[in-house]
């Protein structure tokens, strides 16, 4: 089979990193499918991207009335049966709003919007995201958000800690912790986190704006090549 | 206010009455006057500033549309097209910052989109009173999160800018903006379409409601006095969201060749919208109230006529094309009625209700305003400040204390505090941004890399307005080309005081006379801009700030060259030094002096340089360059450092005073490293362009060593660099 993975990518009304993560999906060799939020259709992608921008104005809520878009049934679908699933920036929003990841994002500690490269620590290999990627990897790779605090209670943060479901976490450039670090004060400076099956993930930073040296750092590419091969498997 | 006739309240003087009389041959109703209030304002007529506007040079070879349409628009080459324009929302953002500086970003995307151009970066240049004062930091945090609020929420990058502060500026900051957008040159909007009789307005968007009236008229052609907070009223708010749906829907309209014409809704409203789309067709409108959609039913005719609610476009529309232009506007969510239609002759005839409500010649509105020669007298105390010298005078600092304050300074200081709040990277094309010289964005799909510089120079103009606005083109020019890229051509924004003041007056006239000279000398004609007069306050007017857009063009973006020092290079400085203190950082906030003579400005050196930097650039010989303005070689050297996290060693070149060599303000000025292998070309191609040079050290190591008078670490410069906006936002 020489068939290219094929990726999603869904707009929003108001998605504006939709462009940038189907370029992304290119540049590293997938092919990139562009979704429409009204069409209840994945068009049988291999795996499927939420991008960043503020969907309906982020009017009620981050990411809250994306949800109640008609292509989400249809994800909710793909990702019960096992489809990898990838949020970024807004687009973690909607999955936490959705009930697809653990967690909520608030406005940064800041209470300003900060557009900014940070080093992330890869937690785990259990994601689409990370599978071929080494613990304790550090990227770079930016963020830009008002409202990407990540904030859980204290049970739900136990049991997103104890199961395993960080996946990245803000660093210093050798991967340290601290609070100088932690760009948006996010509970246990969680940057990203998966579902408990470990097909689906979301993160703040930008992946599909770490991929091309000639604009930014490189941080996203082995994230991106991690999908493509997950959704390779499922061609 | 009350009893004042209508035609007074509205902005209009007795004998612009006069004229409207002679024009319909009858007395204008309310709703007329209304109309010919915030068309004839100083916003949207240029009564006060056309005759001089006519002297800029407009013509060049990559000239598509010059000054006249809503954005002017230069050749690229390889059939694309750039589209850019520059305007003020300095007065609403004064009362209400964030919503004033938030839709002055929303009217600027949609002069762009108007043009049938995908809007691809922002640029910001704003100025405000100092820091220290309360109210100055209130109006820069809601300035910032205004433009962030909306800039980031539209897919577009704000990529660059430029932040200065000056006591004037505290009554009346400064607040202006940048867009530009590609498209192929063959799908622009322009008014040389075919429109037909019998064409449709069709008005997509939001709806209509009470904000933003009178924004042209009683808010932005008048000064800001005691009382002013009343108008809050007239400051629009604005809704990022539809304003990105309005994008969308508006290139996909375009893509589909779906529109014979496409007019933003901004200053001046429908009434701006429709009488310019007439006047340009040489055809009538008839225009129906009852069909613009409403946020309150109660709203009046006038009401309608002017308000500028925001993200709304209008449409024209061959009949046989509505169905699918209204199903593009369905699939983005958006309303998109039929509001008139274009008839034979020249009246623009509005209904409401069943009754006609105005009728007036369309070209009267948007054509023919008045036109004024206001009176020039150069005030005497510009002889008297540029009598007083701080270039001559005795300086006792210590050269580490200058140094540090000078790199400290709110003008020279780090903005990263501002534009991290900015979103610089959706579209994925940024090259370089905030910070940089120049900003770089490559067009998708190409090699191309536009470099974009916005540069304002207040304090020089203060002192001299012909060689303020001059060196403003020279400086923007220069922040292109020490980039790598050519410089193409220039939009602006002109800020002056009340032109109704003789001073004011003469200052903008020297200063169309700088610009004009500049950019002839340049080859970069003026494709456009707009005028922001009577900001002041009591007598206080702002700095006359000419601020200069410049598009450069970089063949291949990948020969972008950055402004960090590497270790292991050598460090030059491309052309001369001279002792010019006059209107300097160093002097300001050193020797506490605003005096003096800007320095000279000799234009043939200045496009000397930019050919020689290009030229380097595209040679691949540069491993770093940076312009030396603001604060000097010192600053030049310093952010070089700074940016690339690199010390260096430099002996003082030439017999100045120490203070001269290091913080004068000299035009036509780079500093440039090369690796050592490269020196021998780079001093070769120098030569043969005849750019002055000297070598003046080497890079390398964690110190900032300046001669036998100082050195510092570079982590120390940085804090300082860094800290000090921060600092001062903390109170």
């Amino acid at each position: 089979m020489s068939r290219r993975p094929r990726v999603g990518v869904i707009t929003f009304p108001g998605s504006l990193d939709d462009v940038d993560a189907l370029r992304a999906v290119r540049f590293m060799g997938g092919e990139a499918v562009p979704l429409w939020h009204a069409e209840p259709d994945l068009h049988g992608v291999d795996a499927v991207i939420l991008p960043g921008g503020f969907s309906y104005g982020d009017y009620l809520r981050c990411g809250a009335l994306a949800r109640f878009a008609a292509v989400m049934e249809e994800v909710i679908r793909f990702a019960d049966e096992g489809g990898p699933v990838v949020g970024i920036c807004n687009g973690l929003q909607i999955l936490c709003e959705a009930g697809l990841l653990p967690g909520a994002l608030i406005r940064n500690r800041s209470l300003r919007f900060v557009c900014r490269v940070v080093d992330i620590r890869v937690e785990t290999s259990l994601s689409p995201l990370t599978e071929s990627l080494v613990v304790g990897e550090v990227l770079p790779i930016p963020v830009k958000h008002g409202e990407g605090q990540f904030v859980a209670d204290e049970r739900d943060l136990d049991r997103i800690e104890g199961d395993g479901l960080v996946v990245f976490r803000y660093c210093g450039r050798d991967g340290s912790l601290d609070d100088q670090h932690n760009v948006n004060g996010s509970a246990n400076a969680i940057a990203g986190v998966r579902n408990a099956a470990g097909n689906v993930v979301g993160l703040m930073p930008h992946p599909e704006h770490a991929i091309d040296p000639d604009v930014g750092p490189t941080g996203g590419q082995p994230l991106l090549a991690s999908l493509l091969s997950r959704a390779l498997a499922r061609v | 206010m009350a009893d004042a006739p209508l035609h007074r309240a509205l902005g209009l003087t007795d004998d612009e009455l006069e004229r409207i009389r002679e024009t319909l041959g009858r007395d204008p109703g309310p709703n007329e006057l209304a109309m010919y209030g915030v068309m004839w304002s100083e916003h949207c007529s240029y009564k006060s500033s056309k005759h001089y506007l006519r002297t800029l040079p407009t013509e060049g070879r990559s000239i598509l549309v010059g000054p006249g349409q809503d954005a002017g628009v230069v050749d690229v080459g390889d059939g694309l097209a750039v589209v850019f324009k520059m305007e003020s929302h300095s007065h609403p953002s004064a009362l209400e910052p964030y919503q004033g500086a938030a839709t002055g970003v929303g009217g600027i995307v949609r002069d762009i989109v108007s043009m049938g151009a995908r809007p691809i970066a922002l640029l910001d240049p704003l100025m405000f009173g100092p820091l220290t004062e309360e109210r100055n930091r209130w109006l820069l945090e809601g300035v910032v999160a205004g433009i962030g609020g909306y800039g980031n929420c539209i897919g577009v990058p704000t990529v660059g800018g430029e932040i200065r502060f000056a006591g004037p500026h505290s009554a009346n900051p400064t607040i202006n903006v940048m867009c530009v957008g590609v498209a192929e040159a063959d799908r622009l909007v322009t008014s040389s379409r075919e429109v037909h009789e019998g064409s449709l307005l069709v008005l997509f968007g939001a709806s209509t409601g009470r904000d933003g009236i009178g924004g042209v008229s009683v808010l932005a052609s008048r000064t800001l006095d005691e009382g002013s907070e009343e108008n809050r009223p007239s400051v629009q708010i604005g809704d990022p969201f539809a304003e990105k749906l309005l994008i969308e829907a508006s290139m996909e309209l375009v893509d589909r060749d779906l529109l014979e014409g496409l007019q933003d809704l901004g200053g001046a409203g429908i009434t701006c919208a429709v009488s310019e789309s007439a006047a340009r067709a040489g055809l009538g409108v008839e225009l129906d109230l009852d069909a613009v959609p409403l946020r309150a039913p109660d709203l009046e005719a006038f009401e309608i006529l002017t308000s500028e609610s925001q993200e709304r476009m209008l449409a024209l529309v061959e009949p046989s094309k509505l169905a699918e232009v209204q199903q593009v506007c369905e699939r983005w969510g958006l309303a998109s009625p039929v509001v008139g239609r274009l008839v034979a002759g020249g009246g623009l005839r509005v209904l409401m209700g069943g009754e006609i409500v105005a009728d007036v010649p369309a070209r009267s509105l948007a054509d023919e305003g008045p036109e004024y020669r206001r009176p020039i007298a150069e005030p005497a105390w510009v002889a008297e400040l540029q009598e007083d010298d701080p270039t001559f005078t005795t300086v006792t600092s210590d050269p580490l204390d200058a140094f540090l304050t000078v790199l400290g300074s709110p003008n020279v200081a780090s903005k990263r505090w501002v534009f991290e709040q900015y979103d610089q990277l959706v579209q994925g094309g940024t090259v370089l941004g905030p910070g940089a010289d120049a900003a770089v964005v490559r067009i998708e799909g190409t090699l191309k890399g536009l470099a974009l510089s916005t540069d304002g120079k207040g304090r020089f103009g203060f002192l001299d307005p012909y060689l303020g606005a001059a060196h403003a083109v020279a400086e923007a020019a220069r922040n292109v080309a020490t980039v790598g890229a050519t410089p193409l051509a220039i939009t602006n924004c002109l800020n002056f005081g009340n032109p109704e003041r003789h001073d004011i007056m003469w200052q903008f006239a020297e200063s169309i006379q700088g610009m004009a000279d500049a950019c002839r000398a340049l080859e970069t004609p003026v494709t456009g801009g707009n005028v922001s007069f009577y900001n002041e306050s009591g007598d206080s007017a702002i700095w006359p700030t000419p601020v200069i857009g410049m598009l450069g063009l970089l063949p291949d973006h990948r020969f972008v060259v950055r402004p960090g020092f590497r270790p292991g290079t050598l460090v030059y400085v491309l052309g001369e030094t001279f002792p010019e203190l006059g209107g300097s950082e160093f002097a300001e906030v050193v020797l506490g002096k605003v005096s003096g003579r800007p320095p000279a400005l000799d234009l043939d050196r200045e496009r000397a340089l930019h050919r020689l930097l290009v030229d380097l650039a595209r040679s691949d010989l540069l491993a770093s360059a940076h312009d030396c303005s603001d604060g000097g070689l010192a600053v030049a050297l310093a952010e070089s450092a700074i940016g690339g996290g690199t010390g260096f060693a430099i002996g003082l070149p030439g017999d100045l005073p120490w203070y001269a060599t290091l913080f004068s303000e000299s035009a036509s000025r780079a500093v440039v490293s090369v690796t050592p292998e490269k020196a021998e070309a780079l001093e070769a191609a120098a030569a043969l362009g005849e750019v002055p040079f000297s070598r003046i050290g080497e890079t390398g190591g964690e110190r900032i060593v300046v001669d036998t008078l100082f050195e510092v670490s570079v982590e120390e410069a940085r804090e300082r660099y860094e800290s000090a906006i921060p600092r001062l936002l903390a109170g």
